[in-house]
């Protein structure tokens, strides 16, 4: 009883290409561009490596043309507006339906993908995207009145799930206004090529999509453009790197959906038969080459031996063959290349020790077809435990206690998804948070769906797609249009106040860092003293080094029970801080004015201000909570926004009081432990603060003060790999430094790039878009059924 | 003309062993847990990761037809419609179509016939000839809610009567209370009832509520000695479905793994299409392997099913879509 075989047709597919002559050039404002730079290069079958047509290679030029044409259609297509734009996308969803075999095939012709999961998984999940976000953008217009588009955003798309990867990228930025120049990896060009001429067909203005086709060049170009708005990125970590580097204070917005080494955890309950089933679509789903893919197996001890068994028997029924074949299991890897990568990372894996298997039947011959493969005996310490293999390749490991499940699970610089699996509710809800990844998938593996948001923790990227939180990368404040080029500061007072107190000499005081709890002397023993802006002495402020903000990073990222609190309680917390605030508000009041030469009046109203600002996070601490999405039946979706972890905080140098409540309350409101750098022109207020917070019943560490020269602190707390998040609202030069040296561990950063907004005003000073920066959706996919 | 690609291989296939059974093992019962979710999802993609199609199709469709239980459980059976159905039984598919496939001489018949207690006698007049097997429906079918020694003689007279194979139901009330050890014991001793003739049990899954239950009641039926296992009588309002069946498949599978014995499995109710029987063919040889594809170790418990294949099969033949009333009714 054998199958035989079951070839899909590919003749559609053929003479499509062939009515472009087999040769395409790129897409710009509507219409086919040769490129300037007349060359081209193939695209190949990976699966017989017979070249299936010749693509532009598009340079500079051709994308300073593409980024002129996107630039030139925006101001139509924001002014189009929401339905408007809704009616296009549903277009682009229905056209889609309408050619799904046509692209199903291409797709696993240029890909190597097995005919099924093009035809069953890629596209359907496409023509959903464009669906989806039609909706976002017929509600752009009411409910999401606050917001506007980025502008020109350039997109570079991996060759894993090409046109899945250009609906993520394209249906948002669409619905939310924005403009789009995309270009797809060189080894899969063609669905987009199609996907273009769809854009023509639906009639969608010229400029509104451009694409182009091209090699590393032309994505550098792309990211390096100063008319680009956003760049959005998925691919591999070292390229994610380098583009966080190159946009490293431009200002530009960025997305990045990077690598991964994603924990299949199996606990000993599971039902093992589905577990099995399970693993076959974590890493042998589009043979392996899945940045979320479940490459590292965790099995807890007591079921080791029976789920390897269990696997290995299942690897002998997958079928590997021609990806045109509706029955087969696994199809060619993109490239050459990419074979090459994988068979040298498995040889590496064996001369270490690992015990390697990989299924018996044979893999043709004439493409780039890499076995099934499972590596037992393999410790976290093997390089192959840690590396992205991007290839079917499972590396299997054990754990004895959920504790050490949970603690081998985060033992990677990445964090995109993670599966578990156990039929206890309480075991699954328990482990589920504590994984360091932005997908979480219980008892199921590799489920996606628009309305639900994907992206990373850590090195594995930041940004989400798909979901509301993932509209956040295609949309900005309107309140971002009143950010100035220069901080906005108080009236000064007419008459100066009196800086010293009569009578008595004072007691000499001079402010202490605040770290783990404690006031700290500066490491280096020196102090600075402070003056206002009449050059009155104020105090004396200790000046902190690296080894302070070492300590205070230290610190931070120890102190557990803040993070364990319940909004309710930290909410408490916060309440009683304003309270304590409210006692001392003369005395504030007083420094403010001694500080930054203003009326006690101004100053009164900046404590005041500040207060409301503590009630504000106090009131929003158990309120900014997540979304159970609408995804798949009998799914429930929960996007849970939880706290980044040690986040450094430069306080603006503007408002001295204000500023720091503004940036530190947020960041504490949402569970983080913060490492501050007050105001270097009025340090004195913060260090205040401290006094508070001694009083307040705030945890020790979760509020660490280190005062000194905020550039050079700034540049250690960049540098600290254990720092997860920083936030600076200072100049463009500082700005750029952060996000070029954070782009080693891909620190979450929000730095204000020499824009200044108005603490004073509530419309910019305050909102939901601080606690959004002080936290990352996680999504937790629980499928149900009795 | 067109030839099917495999060789019919049934008269070759060794006899079914029986399952002798295993003491009733509770921890091991204890221990069975079944994900639905996960289940489902294997279960739905079963018809989309396999395709058979032309002569493969074809062979796998004449392989369906060999491990048919053609089947007549209704309150109207006669001996007439039962002696229908026997000559359907022994020649299923169009003599035409079979000699067009070259298929004419390789004895193909139905795998048994699937009839009440009282027309068991009027099947075996009417299949004399022919070695296909009497298949009965007993232990007060199809909810068996009648004292044990009253099914226990029901047992022992349809295998009096000379049915060789009989199909009996469970007491649901036992899976549903946890009652593993009644259901053990009554299992055992129908078993022993049985004699030489073969045990299949059905546990109408459409009653058991959940997926964990079936897969404990399989295994408890195996523990006891089923030959079979099935999933329904077919007047349950859920019927034979993929993810029933993956789960006993599974079960069948880890039995045979913690016993040696190999069971057989049949599901039965609501399979209508040549196409359902094909995924349900999958799923065996994916989940069990090939040793368990023929009328030995699988059977399709069904009525209409018979029709939709020779339509299929009509297709294959003359590359023209057929009409059920171009084929012989049962």
């Amino acid at each position: 009883m054998e199958y035989g075989p079951a070839p899909e047709s590919t003749k559609a597919a053929f003479d499509w290409l062939k009515t472009h002559d087999n040769k395409f050039g790129y897409y710009c404002n509507g219409k086919w561009e040769t490129p300037a730079t007349k060359t081209y290069f193939p695209s190949v079958n990976p699966s017989n490596k017979q070249v299936l047509a010749e693509i532009a290679h598009a340079g500079e030029k051709d994308v300073h043309k593409a980024v002129k044409a996107a630039n030139k259609a925006l101001p139509k297509w924001v002014k189009l507006g929401g339905h408007g734009r809704a009616r296009y996308l549903y277009a682009l969803a229905r056209q889609i339906q309408k050619n799904s075999r046509l692209f199903a095939v291409l797709e696993s012709l240029d890909n190597g993908k097995p005919i099924r999961e093009s035809r069953d998984i890629d596209i359907p999940l496409v023509a959903r995207h464009f669906y989806h976000h039609a909706g976002w953008a017929q509600l752009m217009d009411s409910d999401l009145k606050d917001y506007k588009e980025i502008g020109v955003v350039g997109q570079i798309i991996p060759w894993n799930f090409p046109l899945l990867m250009l609906a993520w990228k394209i249906a948002p930025a669409l619905a939310m206004g924005n403009t789009v120049v995309l270009k797809p990896a060189e080894f899969t060009s063609l669905t987009a090529l199609l996907f273009a001429e769809i854009c023509d067909q639906v009639g969608l203005p010229a400029g509104v999509v451009n694409i182009v086709t091209g090699e590393g060049d032309t994505g550098a170009a792309i990211v390096n453009h100063p008319d680009v708005d956003k760049i959005a990125f998925t691919g591999s970590t070292d390229v994610g790197r380098i583009i966080r580097k190159a946009t490293a204070g431009s200002g530009k917005k960025l997305s990045l959906e990077l690598g991964g080494k994603s924990p299949f955890i199996v606990f000993e309950d599971a039902d093992l038969d589905s577990v099995v089933e399970g693993v076959v679509d974590a890493i042998w789903f589009n043979q392996g080459q899945v940045c979320c893919a479940g490459s590292r197996l965790l099995v807890q001890e007591s079921v080791a031996e029976r789920l390897y068994a269990k696997i290995k028997a299942r690897m002998e029924k997958l079928r590997i063959g021609d990806p045109m074949d509706k029955c087969i299991d696994m199809g060619a890897v993109v490239d050459g290349s990419q074979l090459k990568t994988i068979t040298k990372l498995v040889q590496q894996g064996v001369a270490e020790g690992g015990k390697v298997y990989q299924a018996k039947g044979a893999c043709p011959t004439e493409g780039f077809y890499y076995p099934p493969t499972l590596f037992t005996d393999i410790q976290p310490s093997s390089s192959i435990a840690q590396v992205e293999i991007f290839g079917p390749v499972l590396v299997a490991m054990t754990f004895r206690t959920h504790k050490e499940a949970v603690k081998l699970a985060n033992n990677t610089r990445y964090g995109l998804a993670a599966s578990i699996w156990t039929d206890n509710i309480n075991l699954a809800l328990e482990v589920a948070p504590k994984i360091k990844a932005g997908v979480v998938w219980v008892n199921c593996t590799n489920v996606f769906d628009a309305a639900a948001g994907f992206g990373g923790y850590r090195e594995s990227g930041f940004g989400r797609e798909g979901g509301k939180e993932g509209l956040h990368e295609y949309m900005q404040l309107r309140t971002n249009d009143t950010f100035s080029q220069r901080p906005f500061e108080r009236p000064k007072a007419t008459e100066p106040l009196d800086v010293n107190t009569k009578g008595l000499p004072s007691i000499d005081k001079t402010a202490k860092m605040y770290i783990g709890g404690k006031q700290a002397r500066p490491d280096g023993g020196y102090t600075n003293k402070v003056y206002n802006p009449n050059g009155q002495y104020v105090g004396d402020v200790s000046e902190g080094n690296r080894k302070d903000i070492r300590n205070a990073v230290e610190a931070a990222s120890k102190s557990t029970s803040w993070a364990g609190k319940t909004g309710h309680a930290r909410a408490q917390v916060l309440y009683f801080l304003a309270e304590n605030m409210e006692y001392r508000k003369q005395e504030f009041a007083h420094r403010i004015a001694q500080s930054i030469s203003v009326s006690l009046e101004t100053a009164l109203e900046e404590v005041e201000l500040s207060i409301q600002r503590i009630y504000y996070y106090a009131a929003m601490a158990d309120k900014y909570d997540g979304n159970v999405h609408h995804t798949l039946s009998r799914h429930i979706t929960m996007a849970m926004p939880e706290a980044i972890g040690t986040m450094a905080v430069v306080c603006p140098n503007e408002a001295p009081l204000l500023g720091f409540v503004s940036t530190v309350i947020p960041v504490i409101a949402m569970g983080n432990n913060a490492v501050v750098i007050p105001s270097e022109v009025a340090p004195l207020l913060a260090t205040d603060f401290y006094q508070l917070l001694e009083t307040s019943d705030v945890p020790a560490g979760t509020v660490n003060i280190v005062t000194g020269n905020q550039a050079e602190l700034t540049s250690v707390l960049a540098k600290h790999d254990n720092v997860d998040g920083l936030w600076y609202f200072g100049n463009q030069e500082v700005s750029k430094m952060i996000e070029e040296t954070s782009a080693d561990n891909m620190k979450r950063t929000w730095v204000a790039n020499g824009k200044y907004r108005n603490w004073y005003d509530v419309a910019s000073g305050q909102g939901e878009t601080f606690l959004r920066h002080a936290s990352q959706i996680k999504n937790i996919w629980v499928p149900y059924g009795a | 003309m067109a030839k099917t690609k495999n060789k019919k291989t049934d008269s070759k296939e060794p006899e079914h062993q029986r399952n002798e059974g295993i003491p009733l093992d509770m921890d091991y019962i204890r221990g069975v847990n079944i994900n639905r979710s996960a289940v489902e999802r294997r279960a739905a993609t079963i018809g989309t990761r396999r395709s058979v199609k032309k002569e493969w199709q074809a062979a796998w469709l004449l392989r369906a037809v060999t491990c048919l239980d053609l089947t007549t459980l209704a309150g109207d059976d006669t001996p007439g419609n039962v002696q229908r159905l026997c000559a359907k039984a022994k020649q299923p598919v169009r003599q035409d179509l079979l000699k067009a496939m070259g298929m004419e001489n390789m004895g193909i018949t139905t795998g048994a016939v699937c009839v009440y207690h009282n027309l068991i006698k009027d099947a075996k007049k009417a299949l004399i000839g022919s070695a296909i097997p009497i298949a009965a429906v007993s232990t007060a079918f199809p909810a068996g809610l009648i004292p044990l020694e009253e099914r226990l003689r029901q047992i022992k007279l349809s295998v009096a009567a000379g049915a060789k194979e009989i199909d009996i139901v469970i007491h649901r009330a036992q899976v549903l209370t946890g009652d593993w050890e009644g259901l053990y014991s009554e299992m055992k001793q129908m078993r022993q009832a049985c004699g030489a003739a073969h045990m299949k049990t059905i546990l109408a899954t459409g009653e058991l509520s959940t997926l964990t239950n079936i897969a404990k009641a399989s295994h408890v039926c195996m523990m006891a000695g089923a030959d079979f296992i099935k999933t329904s009588t077919g007047k349950e309002s859920e019927n034979a479905t993929l993810p029933v069946s993956l789960t006993m498949l599974r079960a069948i599978r880890a039995y045979q793994e913690y016993t040696g014995y190999k069971v057989g499995f049949k599901p039965a109710g609501g399979i209508r299409t040549a196409k359902q029987a094909l995924s349900w063919l999958m799923l065996i040889k994916e989940e069990l392997g090939d040793e368990w594809l023929n009328n030995k170790m699988f059977r399709f418990g069904a009525s209409s099913l018979l029709a939709d294949i020779e339509r299929q099969l009509e297709h294959f033949v003359t590359g023209r879509y057929s009409a059920s009333y171009r084929h012989p009714m049962a």
